[in-house]
């Protein structure tokens, strides 16, 4: 089964940012749990055989004051797919600061298709390949290169995956444009 | 929370607005916009003189934003409109329908980001076909008013969206790759009744227009 993680707080964008990730699932016939990160208990998370943590809206913030909920990534061994807020949680449990793009760039949120070019092969996105995304954020991780691979090139990183755990992130939305990313990790990692 | 729906009186606004009610959320009014381009990226217009009286039966306030409809110069209208709003209606999040369009959704979302507001897309990336045999779960009756590819006709008009409906068209994804929803604007649709709705609304006159495989139909609806 796979865990889907529902960040957002509010419930509206639950059909935004979750079911988009469901219906790669579900239209695959992979099995499924979707639960709120508040909700979560080790019952849950045990039966879990992978993970997926959603992304959520520009304007919700919440999940970073509440990242110490998932300081279990510190000890899960299953695969792991952060999806935007999913990529930034990731970061904070994994001792990465979050930064604003504003603050650091002086550069407006990004919003809308980017290119990005993927230096090395990511959840099916092949190395030398450049693929349009869809980004909607605010905040970026500067992932340390001790723990983490980044595989895109560029100032942000956009995927990245833990040296020592299968724990992958991507801070554009692969739901968007993308599904097979989540596909890869749904069914071949 | 109290949010803005922007309204064109077909399917995909009004079903967003119904999920945002069904979530809990106020709906504190409807934006429509009147634009003078019948091809603007941004603003579907076949019968948008009509949300009154969707407005009317579903007891909710209309705001008509008016606009040129020139490309990226709309945005600026409907950004003064969407300030109005959040303004007199005390609004903090703006529900659309966007289904798959980037293209609108992006300008949206760079809106309310700058008005400060939550930007609803509750549609998005949502699979044609179940979407459509959910509105004929839900009870919506929703009529096609506008095709814009081949080989839609004149026939198409006024055909309710049923399991007839769906289907046919898709067979027309399979052999034309027409997207079942009408997100590429092959069709365009209206809503004469659903769970929103205290009363359905009747066509009592109707006006057809077009050639080859574009064709409109103004309804007049009591």
């Amino acid at each position: 089964m796979i865990l889907v993680i529902n960040v957002c707080r509010e419930r509206l964008h639950y059909y935004e940012f979750v079911k988009p990730v469901e219906d790669v699932l579900s239209g695959n016939n992979i099995d499924f749990e979707t639960w709120h990160y508040k909700q979560l208990d080790e019952r849950i998370l045990n039966r879990a055989d992978k993970i997926i943590i959603c992304g959520t809206s520009l304007k919700d913030n919440e999940f970073l004051g509440y990242y110490h909920k998932f300081d279990w990534l510190l000890d899960c061994e299953k695969p792991v797919f952060g999806i935007c807020a999913g990529m930034q949680i990731i970061g904070m449990v994994f001792g990465n600061k979050i930064n604003n793009f504003k603050s650091l760039f002086g550069k407006k949120k990004e919003i809308g298709f980017y290119k990005e070019k993927f230096e090395k092969g990511f959840l099916g996105a092949k190395g030398g390949q450049e693929l349009e995304v869809y980004h909607l954020h605010d905040n970026y991780v500067k992932f340390n290169s001790k723990d983490f691979i980044i595989f895109n090139k560029g100032r942000v990183p956009q995927a990245i995956k833990s040296k020592d755990k299968e724990i992958y992130g991507v801070l554009f939305h692969p739901e968007v444009r993308q599904k097979g990313m989540i596909y890869h990790f749904a069914y071949l990692i | 929370m109290k949010v803005a729906v922007l309204f064109s009186g077909g399917k995909d606004s009004i079903y967003s607005a119904w999920l945002a009610k069904k979530e809990g959320y106020e709906l504190a009014c409807l934006i429509s916009f009147r634009s003078e381009n019948k091809d603007s990226y941004m603003f579907h217009t076949p019968s948008i003189d009509k949300v009154e009286k969707q407005a009317e039966v579903m007891g909710i306030p209309l705001v008509i934003g008016k606009t040129e409809g020139v490309k990226e110069e709309e945005l600026k209208d409907l950004e003064r409109v969407i300030k109005k709003v959040k303004e007199e209606y005390e609004v903090e999040g703006i529900v659309t329908g966007a289904i798959a369009s980037v293209y609108q959704s992006s300008r949206i979302q760079k809106i309310c980001d700058k008005l400060d507001l939550e930007c609803f897309n509750p549609l998005w990336q949502k699979d044609e076909v179940g979407y459509l045999k959910e509105l004929v779960k839900n009870k919506f009756k929703i009529i096609i008013t506008g095709v814009a590819a081949f080989p839609l006709d004149e026939s198409w008009l006024g055909r309710e969206i049923d399991d007839k409906f769906i289907s046919e068209v898709v067979e027309l994804k399979k052999k034309y790759k027409i997207h079942p929803a009408g997100e590429g604007g092959e069709f365009e649709s209206f809503a004469l009744n659903c769970p929103l709705f205290s009363k359905e609304l009747k066509v009592v006159d109707k006006k057809i227009s077009g050639e080859g495989n574009a064709w409109r139909m103004g309804v007049e609806v009591r």
